[in-house]
């Protein structure tokens, strides 16, 4: 089948600008975006510089952006992508990181998050005789983060990490929940703590989902993310603007059925992170002028009236309550 | 251009250098590792099923031992299979310390899976991805040891080692090519441990990844350290058509059934105790002649897994459940799947003795690259990972030790400026229309030709020929990139120079052994023959031309019998 790549390329020998390159090929119906790739490598522009090497998910070297989206070259089949024959391929490195040739990336800007997660198992105690005895079941569980590849697709297409670098970015995090997940590490609140309070931690996620779509090998980042916040308040680690964000919110809509905006941000912070709350006084001017803050009345703390279902509201609340309970039984 | 010196250096990433890197650092060197891929994209993060050792009441390592020697056909030398039998336990029992998410039984200890030639479940393993959690908590682990500041211990990433140093006894070091710079530097060692891994891209298809060219296989030849079984070469029965990629023996383990065209189990024919988890080679050759004989299926045969429990796929085979959806198309749920033989894997491999050390001085091997000859004609399937450990660590501990004793060594200035040369003349090639990638196809699919799982002495004739062509077409074929920064053309006409050695050396062997052993099936000398060939055939080079040795087989206590499954 015909295929066309329209591959970004990159030479830092150069005068350091990128351009497309365009390349038809013909490749066996069935072929991978890698298998093509290759093909233009070997017999078509030698200078075409990628990384792959085990052709079969779990080498992790080929992660790149085949149509605007972080994947695996070994794991795409050209018909994933386009639907007729000759129909554009746009291919591209992985973003959030510096280009070092063509599709090839630095990835130190993850291997420095992994090493910021603590990335090894800490024991404590003494050793046992022969191995840990832990349930298959937790093993099972840790097993869905320890089949990260580190690729570096999710860390590739992360729009947090896009505006924050200090974000630890999903797989590190992944990679953190896969020992706090380890019942054989004795230092899991030391870690809930250090990627609560640590800038870009686990409460900097947004929850858009990309790494999860993005993941190739279905870690599902994400989830791991929301597990280590769960952990984090059941093992009490509680007193960061993440956990206070969480806990402001719920209350709020406990209380009123609706979101108490004025007091989100305070109890967020803090109601005594006096510096903080006046540095962010000028924006809550701004959100008022233009209206965010519905009505004026709104502006005076603890102003509000609950919405008329209210009973309803706080009746879904005792239930999942109580469900918890039972379930944590 | 730079020069750099380390106590022992380490060439490889992969188990076995990783391994090596950390027993030498607990030994209180300082330590250098080299890698062309990040340690994590080491082909050792492709082994799916497990690794062995005799753990339980109900197993011993005699039994394990006993195992590996009739999986080997009584090549293997035994007192490196007592070795590697005896120590698996605790290797093991230290990998999982280490943080290994080994599945677990009901208790909570670790449980096994059956695996091919071997009478009990000692298989540990971790789904069918065991390689790539060993390996990347051996990842975990350096990154620890670096942490700890006790020992230096330099990892230098996407480095390749164009050559090895020697001043004519020993070996001094590397010459390196850092891949992202260009720039070509020394590396100094008073002891160098090769773990550069297997020579599987020799053939097409293989199992192996497209970095498995046999680099430090030839790397060690060129200086007169000898390649020991090189003939041995395994072909595993389960790989995908085309693109050969592996399906592992654990599907079998877990239950799963070869068919052929007429849904016969065809196993019962060849292996009618063992079946299915005969050793690889019965496998092989069973599903060959199956093909051969008009039962197969456009070149394949089956793989069944439709009555195994949906569950149990999904907790212990799902990767390559994915890999079949991904490459082949079928969910081996619903359908059985078809594979063929495909390369897989090196038995042979630069000669050691059970401490690592190689017959060049201040030059160590482990892993895949090393022939300490425990996999003998056959390697029994979860003894590769466990080979890699034990012998990783033995030499990592044998360098830092011979290494208290030597200064270090100097390497003369011409050493670099010869390398320089070198590449600059392949870089300078005129250009024609040869390409590397078409001698590597070519080589690649006459090895598969005449050289597989049945051998003959007109196939391997023709092949020593063929190799012939092939290396004076190497002379001449261009490196068209011309760059510095990761110019990966250059590095694959590097790579195709060792593939091709190592494929003269295959070859050589094979046909110098006129008998049929292990992987080694000669159709024109179809039985073994142990008064004549109970002994390893050792290849050294020289410009002067390839000198054969002979090496009698090391029996402790168990004598050879017959092989049946
Ligand atoms: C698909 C597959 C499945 C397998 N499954 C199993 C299994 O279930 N159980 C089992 O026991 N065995 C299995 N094996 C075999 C086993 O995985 C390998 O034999 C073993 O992992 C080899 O490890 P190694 O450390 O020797 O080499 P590798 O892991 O291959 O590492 C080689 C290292 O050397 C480096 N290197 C190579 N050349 C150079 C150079 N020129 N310059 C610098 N660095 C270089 C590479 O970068 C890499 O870091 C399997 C093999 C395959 C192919
Ligand atoms: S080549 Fe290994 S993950 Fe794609």
């Amino acid at each position: 089948m015909k295929v066309n790549l329209n591959v970004k390329r990159f030479d830092p020998e150069s005068d350091g600008s990128t351009r497309f390159q365009q390349y038809d090929i013909d490749m066996p119906e069935n072929s991978t975006v890698l298998d093509a790739l290759i093909h233009v490598r070997e017999y078509v522009d030698a200078t075409l510089a990628l990384r792959c090497s085990c052709r079969s998910a779990i080498c992790g070297s080929c992660a790149m952006r085949v149509d605007h989206r972080a994947r695996l070259a070994c794991k795409t089949k050209v018909t994933d992508i386009v639907s007729d024959e000759g129909q554009e391929i746009t291919i591209e490195p992985m973003g959030n990181m510096p280009v070092i040739k063509d599709l090839i990336t630095d990835m130190e800007v993850h291997w420095s998050k992994v090493r910021q997660v603590v990335p090894y198992l800490r024991p404590t105690g003494p050793p046992p005789e022969r191995e840990y005895i832990v349930s298959n079941e937790a093993m099972l569980d840790v097993a869905g983060a320890v089949n990260c590849i580190q690729c570096g697709a999710c860390v590739s297409d992360c729009p947090v990490l896009e505006i924050d670098k200090s974000f630890i970015a999903p797989a590190a995090l992944a990679k953190a929940y896969r020992f706090t997940g380890d019942p054989r590490d004795g230092t899991k609140k030391e870690r809930l703590e250090m990627l609560s309070n640590v800038e870009g931690g686990i409460w900097d996620c947004t929850r858009c989902n990309m790494c999860v779509e993005v993941c190739p090998k279905d870690v599902r980042p994400m989830d791991r993310i929301m597990q280590l916040r769960e952990q984090a308040v059941a093992a009490g680690v509680k007193t960061n603007t993440g956990v206070r964000h969480g806990t402001s919110f719920a209350n709020s809509v406990r209380r009123l059925g609706r979101l108490d905006e004025m007091r989100l941000f305070p109890e967020s912070v803090g109601m005594f992170a006096v510096p903080r709350l006046l540095k962010e006084l000028p924006g809550a001017f701004r959100m008022l002028w233009s209206k965010r803050l519905m009505m004026w009345t709104h502006a005076i703390p603890f102003a509000h009236k609950p919405i008329p279902g209210i009973k309803h509201v706080r009746r879904i609340y005792d239930q999942a309550r109580s469900e918890k309970k039972e379930h944590s039984k | 251009m730079a020069t750099f010196q380390h106590d022992v250096l380490i060439i490889g990433a992969g188990l076995a250098g990783m391994r090596a890197a950390l027993a030498a650092q607990g030994e209180g060197a300082d330590i250098g590792v080299i890698s062309k891929v990040h340690p994590v994209r080491s082909h050792s993060n492709a082994a799916q099923g497990g690794i062995n050792a005799a753990l339980e009441a109900t197993d011993s390592w005699e039994e394990h031992a006993f195992d590996t020697i009739k999986g080997s056909d009584y090549l293997a030398d035994q007192d490196s299979v007592e070795v590697l039998c005896k120590e698996a336990g605790a290797e093991l029992i230290a990998l999982e310390n280490m943080g290994v998410i080994f599945n677990r039984d009901d208790q909570g200890k670790l449980g096994t899976r059956r695996f091919g030639g071997a009478k009990k479940a000692r298989t540990y393993f971790v789904g069918d991805i065991t390689g790539q959690a060993i390996l990347h908590v051996m990842y975990e682990q350096m990154t620890k040891a670096q942490e700890s500041g006790e020992s230096q211990m330099k990892v230098y990433e996407e480095w390749f080692v164009t050559s090895l140093i020697s001043d004519g006894e020993r070996c001094l070091g590397a010459t390196v090519l850092d891949m992202r710079t260009g720039e070509i530097h020394t590396v100094l060692a008073k002891g160098t441990i090769l773990a550069t891994g297997g020579f599987g891209r020799v053939y097409e298809p293989s199992t192996n990844a497209l970095i498995c060219t046999g680099d430090g296989m030839s790397m060690a030849w060129r200086i007169g350290a000898p390649l020991m079984d090189m003939e041995m070469v395994q072909h595993h029965p389960t790989t995908l058509k085309g693109s050969g990629v592996l399906i592992t023996e654990g599907a079998r383990g877990e239950g799963a059934y070869l068919l052929n065209s007429d849904g016969d189990r065809f196993m019962k024919t060849y292996a009618p105790n063992a079946m299915e988890l005969a050793s690889r080679d019965v496998v092989s050759r069973a599903e060959q002649t199956e093909i051969n004989e008009g039962r197969g299926i456009d070149g394949c045969v089956l793989l069944d897994m439709r009555h195994l429990d949906e569950k149990l796929i999904h907790e212990r085979l799902w990767q390559i459940r994915e890999l079949g959806i991904d490459l082949a198309g079928v969910d081996v749920i619903k359908e059985p799947i078809p594979i063929q033989p495909g390369c897989h894997y090196a038995m042979g491999g630069i000669k050691t003795n059970i401490l690592g050390e190689t017959p060049v001085p201040g030059l160590y091997a482990a892993g895949e690259v090393a022939c300490v000859s425990v996999h003998g004609g056959n390697r029994l399937g979860a003894n590769s990972l466990l080979d890699t450990v034990i012998f990783g660590r033995r030499a990592g501990v044998a360098a830092a030790e011979a290494g208290r004793e030597i200064d270090m060594p100097i390497a003369p200035d011409s050493t670099i400026e010869g390398e320089q040369q070198k590449l600059q003349a392949l870089l300078d090639r005129p250009a024609n229309d040869e390409k590397i990638a078409r001698i590597r196809w070519d080589l690649g699919i006459s090895m598969d030709k005449n050289v597989a799982v049945f051998r003959s002495a007109e196939g391997l004739d023709e092949q020593q020929e063929e190799i012939k062509k092939l290396k004076a077409r190497y002379e001449t074929v261009p490196i068209e990139d011309k760059g510095k920064v990761f110019n990966t053309d250059l590095i694959f006409g590097l790579e195709l120079g060792y593939l091709l050695d190592c494929a003269e050396a295959i070859v050589l062997g094979a046909i110098t052994r006129t008998e049929s052993r292990g992987a080694q099936y000669r159709v024109d000398f179809p039985e073994r023959n142990d008064a004549e060939w109970l002994k390893h055939i050792l290849l050294t080079y020289s410009p002067e031309g390839i000198r054969l040795d002979y090496q009698p087989v090391t029996i402790t206590q168990w004598e050879p019998k017959e092989r049946t499954y």
